[in-house]
C-alpha cells in the first residue's frame, strides 16, 4: 500500500506495509539515517522524531499511523529555532562522545525546549529520562539544555 | 531524580543487556485471559445478609481492580508501575499534573492508540490504548487494602465526581478499562471479562456498595 509522508517538508509516496516501523522506512526507503536503531522497543530514545510536533519513537510506531502527519528528523531539526539552539550548544559545550544516541537526545532536548523554555534540572531529567546513552555524556547534555534554554 | 537518571548508565552501561535485565520479570503470556473466570453474581446469591454479600461482591471485583494491567496505571505516587511484578516503569516516567508525563515526553511518545507488536524481543509488544494515561492522584490504589480502594471507588471527591451509576458504565464500557482485557502479547489479563466485571459491579451498587472493612 502506498503512504503519503512528509518529511521535513517534503512529500514522499512510499509503497510499504502500514506496520512497518516508521524507523525503518525514513531509514531504508527514503535513504534519511541520521535517525538510529537503538532497542526497537521504545526503551532507548535512539530513534526519536518528532510527529506532528511531538516526539515519538520511530522504532515502534507504524508508518500508517504517520501518513499524512508532519515529520521532522534529526536532518531537518536544525531548521527550528529550539533545534538551531541545541545544535549550537551541542557544539559549544562539545556533548558528544560516540554519538549514537546523540540524533535521539537531540530530538528529544528540543520537544523538551520547545514545550518548555526555561527547564529545571528535574524537568530534564523527567524528559531527557527516556533517552540512554552508554558513553553516560547526561551531564553534558544536561549543560547543553541549559545553554540552549538560556540562548532564546 | 537527578541521581536516578545518572543512575542510569551505572546500571545499564551495556544498555540493551541492562534494559533486558531491568525486564527479567518478563515472561510471555497469552493475550486472552489466563487469569481464570469471575464468579457470577449469582454465585453470591446464598448469602442471605445483603451487606455481608456486597462486601463479597466487591471483594471479587478486586481481583480486576488489584490485578497488575489496573493497578499498574492507579500507582501510589505518580510514576507508573509495568509488568507482572509491578517494577517502576522503564524508562522513569512521571505521570505529572495532566497524568500523560511531562511535556516533552508524553505517553504516545511510546504508547499508540492501540498495542503495537514488537519484534526480536523478549517483550512482545507495547501496550496502547487512545486514552493511555496515568489514573489521576486521587485514585491511586497501590498500597490501599481492598476496603480502602472500595471507600475511595464511590467517594465522588476522589473518583471524577462519579455517581455508582457513573460507576458501572465507566467499569463497563470505558474502553481503557476494557484494554485490560487485551493487553497485548506477552500480558497477562485479569480474570473474567469487561461484562462480566461490569455485572459485578451492577450487583454491588444494587446491594448497597458496601465496603469490606
Amino acid at each position: 500500500m502506498t503512504y503519503d509522508l512528509l518529511v521535513n517538508g517534503k512529500k514522499y509516496v512510499v509503497d510499504v506495509d502500514g506496520d512497518i516501523p516508521l524507523l525503518w522506512v525514513l531509514r531504508d526507503t527514503i535513504g534519511l539515517t541520521g535517525t538510529k536503531f537503538g532497542c526497537g522497543i521504545a526503551m532507548c530514545g535512539a530513534c526519536t522524531v518528532h510527529v506532528d510536533g511531538v516526539p515519538v519513537r520511530s522504532c515502534v510506531m507504524p508508518v500508517a499511523d504517520a501518513a499524512g502527519k508532519p515529520i521532522t528528523t534529526i536532518e531537518a531539526i536544525g531548521e527550528t529555532a529550539e533545534g538551531a539552539r541545541v545544535q549550537k550548544a551541542w557544539l559549544d559545550i562539545d556533548v558528544v562522545q560516540c554519538g549514537y544516541c546523540q540524533s535521539g537526545q537531540i530530538m528529544s532536548a528540543t520537544a523538551l525546549l520547545a514545550a518548555n523554555p526555561s527547564p529545571t534540572d528535574d524537568d530534564i531529567d523527567a524528559v531527557m529520562a527516556g533517552n540512554i546513552c552508554r558513553c553516560g555524556t547526561y551531564p553534558r547534555i544536561r549543560a547543553a539544555i541549559k545553554l540552549a534554554a538560556a540562548g532564546r | 531524580m537527578i541521581k536516578r537518571i545518572f543512575a542510569i548508565p551505572l546500571v545499564a552501561v551495556l544498555a540493551a543487556t541492562g534494559i533486558v535485565a531491568g525486564m527479567g520479570s518478563l515472561q510471555t503470556y497469552a493475550e486472552t485471559s489466563d487469569g481464570g473466570a469471575l464468579k457470577s453474581v449469582s454465585d453470591f446469591g446464598p448469602i442471605a445478609d445483603t451487606s455481608a454479600r456486597s462486601k463479597a461482591i466487591f471483594e471479587e471485583a478486586s481481583r480486576v481492580i488489584t490485578h497488575p494491567r489496573c493497578i499498574n496505571c492507579h500507582p501510589a505516587t505518580r510514576s507508573p508501575t509495568q509488568g507482572e511484578d509491578m517494577h517502576p516503569h522503564v524508562p522513569l516516567m512521571n505521570a505529572s499534573q495532566s497524568s500523560l508525563g511531562p511535556a516533552g515526553l508524553i505517553c504516545s511518545t511510546c504508547h499508540g492508540a492501540e498495542n503495537r507488536p514488537v519484534v526480536g524481543s523478549r517483550m512482545k509488544s507495547i501496550p496502547g490504548n487512545a486514552h493511555w494515561s496515568l489514573a489521576p492522584a486521587s485514585m491511586a490504589w497501590q498500597g490501599l487494602t481492598v476496603g480502602e480502594i472500595c471507600r475511595q471507588v464511590k467517594d465522588t471527591s476522589r473518583n471524577g465526581n462519579r455517581s455508582l451509576a457513573d460507576l458501572i458504565r465507566h467499569m463497563g464500557e470505558d474502553h481503557l478499562v476494557g484494554w485490560a482485557w487485551h493487553p497485548g502479547e506477552g500480558r497477562s489479563a485479569p480474570p473474567g471479562s469487561q461484562e462480566t466485571f461490569a455485572a459485578l459491579i451492577d450487583a454491588w451498587v444494587s446491594t448497597g456498595a458496601e465496603c469490606p472493612d
